[in-house]
């Protein structure tokens, strides 16, 4: 389902953000990739995302290759992925209501799903109460929730979670990871960087290793080995 | 795009622009500003073209005759230069007439008036007083005249003098054709730098306006919206910007014209800014209205697709 092959980066400035990665992903797994701050967890997701173009190498979603994917059509690749961010990139002007409805809206989703649609993901993070709260009337975890509703909400075949748990106090990191097992629990893809130990051991999921911009370990049920 | 998009944008182009309040209030403060200026650079031009033009229409040529010239002679000419596209009017003064305004002017001089009684005739010829459209066709002009006069040959020539061919008075009419076209030019130069750069001013407002959205833009690419689909609501919120701010300037000028208006009129001249801005509002109101939108359009667009690249 996604490829990367042997994609490496490296910077105007020489620093190398990946060497030589090549993994795939299998359709409804739930994979995590750890390391150290720098360890180019982050170039990974972004260059799915078709952000940053490889040095060399290619990414494929879905046996297209993302970075031949011409701007105007690049939309359309990314409502398949949905995001979820350390720092939530939700739209302080809109309501929690409207930043969902807005990933819908850009997908060209009619109103009267909208209108169905939004408050079921939300009650299904559990803010179904803060439904018209502005982002900095909730508290991280409430805005990381709305953030997950929104990356869900157009059932993309993949959620991308780049250190979601990165700002948040260890229940809201609990809960955080629950919502994200039970959508892959209902088939959804999940790529989730972390370097939160007690998350991975407590996944009991895939677990790619990465130090230096390398992949160095690739298990199967891994465990936070660094 | 379909109906449902081009509804979504326009209502999140004007949600956004009542939501960021302060930075809507200052673009179309800016805007005004902007507009204002393309305003006043459009009523200065009319004052300034308007006075000119009383300093040329104050230029004319006169066609002295002949005290033999027959009259029909001369209003046959009269027709002819009439007929000529350069010419605005021509005004025949005959021969009685003339001396009589003679008579008049020197009525106080009993020296000359008793010279002229002492000569038993009428010394002066009739006269042709002609005001061209445009201050350069005066040459064009006498030379007509000139040929008209000696083609006719086997007569007597009719024309004694023509003013034009007075070196005094041709340097006259070059020296104000020269100052009015080069204060008609400093003039335009003046108000097309000013607008220049209030526009490059509002362009900058508007950036500056959108850049506070740049992270919003990012969050739309990455949730996998469009181009077209992030761009207009700011392109719309743009014009909006124009359009308030040019229905402001509008109202603005309303009290400004006519407050000016009196003073205006008595100083150039004639010309009224008040009664200019009601005679011609439509147009004044398409111009800086139109001109708003336009420039709220293009300059959102500009600054949108500097944060599209992502």
């Amino acid at each position: 389902m996604i490829y990367y092959d042997r994609v490496s980066k490296v910077y105007a400035d020489n620093s190398v953000a990946l060497e030589d990665v090549s993994f795939s992903v299998e359709p409804g797994e739930f994979i995590s990739v750890v390391g150290h701050s720098g360890a180019g967890k982050t170039t990974l997701i972004k260059m799915l995302l078709a952000e940053e173009e490889p040095s060399s190498g290619a990414v494929f979603f879905e046996s297209i290759n993302v970075h031949e994917v011409p701007a105007r059509r690049m939309g359309e690749l990314r409502r398949k992925i949905g995001t979820v961010f350390q720092d939530f990139k939700l739209l302080p002007s809109k309501t929690a209501y409207e930043n969902i409805a807005f990933a819908m809206e850009a997908a060209g989703r009619s109103e009267e799903e909208i209108r169905s649609d939004v408050p079921h993901v939300l009650e299904l993070v559990d803010l179904g109460d803060k439904i018209n709260n502005f982002p900095d009337e909730l508290s991280g975890g409430e805005q990381q929730r709305v953030a997950i509703a929104r990356a869900i909400v157009n059932q993309p075949d993949v959620i991308v979670a780049d250190e979601p748990t990165g700002n948040l106090d260890p229940v809201n990191t609990f809960e955080v990871v629950q919502i994200l097992k039970k959508i892959n629990d209902l088939g959804t893809t999940i790529i989730l960087t972390t370097h939160n130990k007690g998350v991975i051991d407590s996944l009991k999921k895939r677990v790619i290793t990465m130090d230096r911009g390398r992949v160095i370990r690739d298990d199967r049920e891994g465990k936070y080995i660094l | 795009m379909n109906w449902v998009t081009i509804k979504r944008t326009f209502r999140t182009g004007f949600l956004s622009f009542w939501r960021n309040g302060f930075v809507s209030f200052a673009s179309v403060l800016m805007m005004v500003f902007t507009l204002f200026i393309i305003g006043l650079a459009i009523f200065t031009g009319v004052i300034l073209n308007t006075t000119l033009q009383q300093f040329r229409d104050k230029a004319d040529m006169n066609v002295y005759f002949t005290t033999d010239a027959p009259e029909d002679q001369i209003l046959a000419l009269q027709k002819q230069v009439n007929a000529l596209p350069e010419v605005a009017s021509t005004e025949y003064i005959s021969a009685g007439d003339a001396l009589a305004n003679f008579r008049e002017s020197h009525q106080n001089d009993q020296l000359t008036l008793q010279a002229l009684d002492e000569l038993g005739q009428n010394p002066l010829g009739a006269v042709l007083n002609i005001k061209a459209k445009d201050i350069n066709s005066y040459g064009t002009i006498a030379s007509f005249l000139q040929s008209q006069d000696t083609a006719q040959s086997g007569q007597p020539q009719i024309i004694d003098k023509i003013n034009y061919f007075d070196q005094q008075h041709q340097d006259a009419v070059n020296r104000l054709s020269q100052v009015t076209t080069s204060a008609k030019w400093i003039g335009l130069i003046i108000i097309i730098i000013f607008v220049i750069t209030t526009i490059a001013i509002s362009f900058n407002t508007l950036r500056l306006a959108i850049y506070s959205s740049r992270e919003e833009i990012a969050v739309m690419r990455l949730v996998g919206a469009g181009q077209g689909y992030i761009r207009w609501p700011f392109m719309i919120e743009g014009m909006m910007y124009g359009l308030i701010a040019g229905i402001i300037t509008m109202l603005l000028f309303y009290p400004l014209t006519f407050w000016l208006g009196r003073s205006t009129a008595d100083f150039f001249g004639g010309v009224s800014v008040f009664s200019y801005y009601i005679n011609h509002f439509v147009e004044l109101f398409l111009i800086i209205v139109g001109s708003g939108v336009i420039i709220g359009l293009i300059a959102s667009f500009l600054a949108v697709r500097r944060y599209l690249r992502i």
